[in-house]
């Protein structure tokens, strides 16, 4: 296999570097879903979603720490965020509704420094290292070269949430009301529906899935208080690139931001930050309503 | 697909459409009050420091003041909400920072070095931003800002990375005919708000300008701005680049004041301030900026005295002005006033 190379790198390096990518994407994926669902049926964009992202991340380390089981983290972290997303809507954005857009956006920034804060009052400053479990630990061999089976387990349980996920709101009946609230509330609720319990349920499932997308980060990155702001601006650039309201659109382009993330960290590592940016960038100059977004969208 | 539907009334009742500062209807004395907007408010400035808790405090304000007006050209006047303003305040800073230490240049042409780098930033930011719209305008500003942040985070020969920037140090401005002593707080406060004025009456003249009217409407109605012929895409583009230039003088202005640019300067964490500060003074208010950045000061100050986790608290009365004081402290006494009959 070392013998055949690409650009002057080994091809099983470049696979290696490409399932990183992939990983990583599938992290992006998760947090641009959760941000594209609310804003898709509420046109609330959740500056507190990094947060979210980040307490998920620390419920499932602390409960790791406490049960020592991983399968209960993953269920308790987005469990946990689901369900502190469902109290921020009731309590906090609801008031809002039929304001201003800028709204919403406003007091869930005011919300992320809360929750960073209270997390570093509760955990410390200096954030909590965390390895992947042990079950996961180690590498696979896949015919093409070792593969780090924790990478290869996220991509796999992502791509089962998404799918099921896709399931949910193409095949359930909420999800038909989920697409018919996107497309226009008045008429949903003149059908005797009503459109805020449907509100309140989205943030909630918006919310518990930046928290297993925190915890399912959480092995590659350790966790800190302020984990959640880069990765606030990384979905930001997910749902501009892929289109803001498509969840193809947040796949896509979270799959395409997690590989070119990893590409560039192989060729030039010191523009690995950067180029997510480059690439938001060049989607605004050539196609400003994202890859798969609709024409109007944007303007 | 049309626009996203305006359905979120229904559940509540009529929409809440905050009643924008300056839409009603005004009495003798608020019209007279606005007419001399910028001599009362360079009258309140030149007495502030006397009653600032200490000088340094006030210069800071007079400085974040800069910032939350020019970041109010944007979000007060103009309507777009930017998350990625540190960019500008943190070019000014760099910029001005940059040229006193690496080139030796006077600090009043180190001011306009870095008024011209955030100009520039601004520009680049603008011409990418300017495409989206709404909500995605906030997202794509922030986006871009922490790709100015990386930038200027990895030049460290020039920016000093993560250490900052050091050694700005300019204890004496030499002036023609003149020398300030910078090191006496006094002459330092009198010496910033000389440049500060200046930027707040332009900042007026800009406002009464037919270009201020435009701004104004296009916060309004965008559509119905363009109806009426304004190219309102230039229009907001230059809107953003002028916001930039008066948050990057304010950056550099803020250089020569620490003698210090930290990293933290461009943070997220920073835009984040122009929109506290903006929001708790009160948005599209003239005098609100100020309001804003001086209580914004004192709460950090007075809050990180008794706490660590000062910023706990500032977001808690943050989200307490969102939800129960939309129109801020400033907005709020205008309101109040005008239904006064004042």
């Amino acid at each position: 296999m070392t013998d055949l190379s690409l650009g002057g790198f080994p091809l099983d390096l470049l696979a290696l570097q490409l399932v990183t990518g992939i990983a990583l994407g599938a992290i992006y994926v998760l947090v641009g879903i959760g941000l594209s669902l609310i804003f898709g049926l509420m046109n609330v964009v959740n500056f507190a979603h990094g947060a979210f992202f980040m307490v998920g991340a620390y419920v499932g380390v602390f409960l790791y720490g406490y049960t020592g089981s991983f399968w209960l983290s993953l269920v308790a972290a987005p469990l946990a965020m689901g369900l502190l997303g469902l109290a921020v809507e009731r309590v906090l954005v609801r008031p809002l509704y039929g304001r201003g857009i800028d709204d919403p956006l406003l007091l869930t920034f005011g919300l992320s420094y809360c929750m960073v804060e209270s997390v570093r009052i509760a955990f410390g400053l200096t954030g909590l290292p965390f390895g992947a479990p042990p079950d996961l630990r180690g590498a696979v061999d896949l015919g093409i070269g070792y593969f780090p089976l924790y990478r290869l387990f996220l991509i796999a349980f992502s791509l089962t949430v998404v799918g099921a996920l896709w399931l949910f709101i193409e095949r359930t009946s909420f999800g038909l009301v989920i697409r018919a609230g996107a497309r226009d509330p008045q008429i949903v609720q003149v059908l005797g529906i009503e459109i805020s319990k449907v509100w309140l349920a989205v943030f909630g499932l918006g919310c518990a899935l930046a928290g297993l997308a925190g915890i399912l980060a959480a092995p590659l990155q350790g966790v800190t208080p302020e984990m959640g702001i880069p990765v606030l601006a990384e979905a930001f650039v997910v749902t501009v690139v892929g289109g803001m309201g498509s969840l193809a659109g947040a796949v896509l382009a979270g799959l395409l931001v997690g590989i070119v993330v990893a590409m560039t960290s192989l060729v030039a590592p010191d523009m690995t930050k950067m180029a997510i940016f480059a690439l938001m960038a060049l989607v605004l100059l050539v196609r400003p309503r994202g890859l798969l977004g609709r024409a109007g969208a944007l303007g | 697909m049309s626009a996203p539907v305006p359905g979120h009334a229904l559940a509540q009742g009529t929409p809440l459409a905050a009643p924008r500062p300056g839409s009603g209807r005004t009495g003798r004395w608020l019209a007279l009050a606005s007419r001399h907007r910028v001599a009362l408010t360079l009258a309140f400035l030149v007495v502030f420091p006397w009653v600032a808790p200490y000088q340094a405090l006030a210069v800071n304000i007079l400085v974040l003041g800069l910032y939350a007006l020019g970041f109010n050209l944007l979000f007060g006047y103009t309507g777009l909400l930017s998350f990625g303003h540190a960019a500008f305040l943190g070019g000014g800073a760099y910029g001005c920072g940059i040229a006193i230490v690496h080139y030796g240049l006077h600090p009043v042409l180190a001011l306009v070095a870095g008024t011209l780098l955030a100009t520039f930033i601004a520009a680049a930011m603008g011409v990418l931003a300017i495409r989206t719209r709404g909500i995605y305008f906030a997202m794509t500003t922030l986006a871009l800002s922490m790709c100015v942040y990386y930038a200027f985070y990895r030049a460290e020969a020039f920016t000093g990375g993560e250490n900052g920037l050091r050694g700005i140090n300019v204890p004496v401005l030499t002036l023609p005919g003149f020398l300030l002593d910078l090191l006496d707080p006094v002459v330092k406060y009198y010496a910033v708000l000389a440049v500060v004025g200046g930027a707040v009456w332009l900042f007026s003249r800009l406002l009464s300008s037919p270009f201020g009217a435009a701004l104004k409407a296009i916060r309004e109605n965008e559509g119905r701005a363009q109806a009426c012929g304004y190219d309102v895409r230039r229009m907001k583009l230059v809107a953003f680049v002028i916001s930039g230039a008066l948050c990057g003088l304010a950056g550099a202005l803020q250089a020569i004041h620490l003698s210090i640019v930290p990293i933290e300067t461009m943070h997220y964490a920073t835009s984040g301030q122009a929109v506290m500060m903006a929001l708790l003074g009160g948005m599209g208010t003239f005098f609100g900026p100020f309001i804003g950045a001086a209580t914004f000061s004192l709460l950090q100050d007075g809050l990180s005295t008794l706490t660590s986790h000062w910023q706990l608290f500032v977001g808690a009365i943050f989200i307490a002005f969102v939800l129960f004081l939309p129109l801020g402290i400033w907005g709020e006494v205008l309101a109040r006033l005008r239904r006064a009959g004042w």
